[in-house]
């Protein structure tokens, strides 16, 4: 039987929707128990949020005042402890999880799977390589703990309505101090976060500047859409580095995602190849994007956008 | 100070690579092979540590087949002032490497260890992490910029609300992101040099390194496919494409 251990991912007193993502990866090895982690200086309202999701056990809520910011090296002796006793760890493979979880494989001494896109059983898993240009079954020995990353773009988030106990839990670990935390400068927006948007809006290098970008958030205001970029656009500095969508940014799976003046480099199609359906707008017909994309348009975006805004 | 870079060699980022019929592997026969992009980024932020006085030694590092040689003197060129040259014929997975790695720290004594935040090939997003872990050192990832100085790092990292920026103390782990810096170009008279730099060669075998509790790949394949898409003509083709899909 598996006893899954989940480590939540939270800002500000919220819980991050990656962790209900993972919780539908647990889901997928039969007969799983799944517990969820809580790690924080005051882990109680977040906590809560986990407790209510569907397919939770058990939630453990661990308060340290040395918790208050996710510091990988704090944070891995403490989830190397709470593993015991568990089959499988498992952290989104968000930067939270990927900073986080190689510790933890290290402290047990196992190897890490990353990125699960696919549960074969409860030690085979399929994952990507070369930027998702080929998928991998591997193995995980059987005689460890599984520590792994979820592809959070691969799995639904798990629904709510669960009513899963919360556990104040103590845990003795030595916990380093030659890390300080000094700030983190947050991307403020209204708009619906990339990783859960059901709808993105993307910009390539061929927006030309910061200002043009503009008729990329006026048309997903109007498709309450979230906006991304390829890393030209956030190199070239038209938009912060957080909208960065591609091997090397976030991988998403919208329901619809518009790329639009994105010529579609290996590494943004590795970012987009699980959406719904994709939309190319580009005036180059032979870009690469129109080889995955769903439907093409070709022509200039800055006559198209305007005007596709106002046909919706 | 000195800083110890991970130099990996991999299918060079615009190889279109290619799974094998018989899904034993990817073709990498006669594929072009470059350095990791991270791990560039990675040397040239060492050398730049070292153009501004902070530190004093550069050393690339790559674990990998004899045939490496010649990338490690690509390293030597762009600057390195030495490289190590762990020869093994085997893919070594990023906690052997973590391990492997951690053996070369205690020897050489770095207060900085750079490596990029991913290998292209595997994107794993593990060694730097686990070297950091093994070693009980502070470690700082995605690094999008680093200021040094002897005793301390202050780092900004990309993650995914923002930047968010960590003091560490040195000894400590930074892997690079793509906007830490923009490597340089190697120069034709710097390759000449680089050919009478140090270049120590060691047999995986010799470092004494516990293998082990690895992952089995069984199986390649290719991603699945996704249906050959269709062109519209305007945008109100475009919104009624949208519309027989429910997503206008």
């Amino acid at each position: 039987m598996s006893k899954i251990l989940i480590v939540a991912e939270h800002l500000d007193g919220k819980l991050n929707p990656s962790t209900a993502r993972c919780v539908s990866c647990a889901q997928a090895i039969d007969g799983a128990e799944i517990h969820v982690a809580v790690l924080s200086d005051s882990p109680d309202a977040v906590a809560a949020e986990a407790a209510k999701i569907d397919g939770v056990a058990k939630v453990l809520a661990v308060a340290n005042a040395a918790n208050a910011h996710p510091v990988a090296q704090v944070l891995a002796p403490q989830v190397a402890k709470l593993a015991e006793g568990y089959s499988h760890v498992f952290g989104p493979s968000t930067t939270f999880g990927k900073d986080l979880m190689p510790c933890v494989a290290a402290l047990l001494g196992v190897a890490q799977v990353s990125d699960i896109m696919a549960v074969e059983s409860s030690h085979v898993f399929k994952r990507p390589i070369y930027a998702g240009n080929a998928i991998i079954t591997v193995e995980a020995p059987s005689s460890m703990t599984v520590v792994a990353t979820v592809r959070t773009a691969s799995w639904p988030q798990a629904g709510e309505g669960g009513s899963a106990s919360v556990e104040p839990t103590s845990v003795t670990a030595t916990l380093p101090e030659h890390t300080r935390f000094v700030e983190l400068k947050q991307g403020k927006s209204d708009r619906p976060d990339l990783q859960g948007a059901a709808k993105v809006i993307s910009g390539g290098r061929a927006m030309g500047s910061p200002d043009a970008f503009k008729i990329i958030y006026s048309l997903a205001d109007k498709m309450g859409a979230a906006v991304g970029a390829s890393r030209a656009a956030v190199d070239a500095g038209y938009v912060p580095n957080e909208l960065q969508v591609g091997q090397t940014g976030k991988i998403i799976a919208p329901d619809l995602y518009v790329a639009i003046g994105i010529s579609g480099a290996i590494q943004h199609l590795t970012g987009i190849k699980d959406a719904g359906t994709i939309v190319a707008i580009n005036k180059d017909p032979e870009a690469p994007i129109f080889e995955i994309a769903d439907i093409g348009l070709v022509g200039d975006l800055f006559q198209i956008v305007p005007e596709l805004e106002k046909a919706l | 100070m000195k800083i110890l870079v991970g130099y990996k060699r991999v299918v060079d980022y615009n190889v279109r690579i290619q799974v094998k019929p018989d899904g034993s592997g990817v073709v990498t026969d006669g594929v072009k092979l470059s350095a990791n992009p991270f791990d560039d980024i990675a040397l040239e932020e060492a050398l730049r540590l070292r153009d501004k006085g902070i530190a004093t030694e550069v050393v690339v590092v790559t674990l990998g087949p004899a045939d490496c040689q010649a990338h490690l003197r690509n390293g030597l060129a762009m600057g390195a002032n030495r490289a190590i040259h762990v020869v093994t014929d085997q893919p070594v997975q990023p906690l052997t490497a973590a391990r492997a790695l951690l053996k070369l720290v205690e020897k050489e004594e770095p207060q900085i260890v750079l490596l990029g935040k991913q290998a292209i090939d595997d994107d794993a997003n593990q060694t730097g992490q686990m070297l950091a872990t093994l070693w009980g050192r502070p470690q700082a990832t995605f690094a999008s910029k680093v200021d040094a100085t002897d005793s301390t790092a202050l780092v900004i990292r990309e993650v995914d609300a923002g930047l968010e920026t960590l003091e560490v103390q040195l000894p400590a782990v930074i892997t690079t992101d793509l906007r830490l810096n923009e490597p340089r170009f190697i120069k034709l008279p710097d390759i000449m040099k680089a050919k009478s730099k140090p270049m120590e060669t060691i047999n995986f075998a010799d470092l004494g390194v516990e293998d082990g509790n690895h992952l089995k790949t069984s199986t390649y394949a290719p991603p699945a496919k996704r249906s050959r898409g269709v062109m519209v003509k305007d945008v109100a083709e475009l919104v009624s494409a949208l519309k027989a899909k429910g997503l206008a």
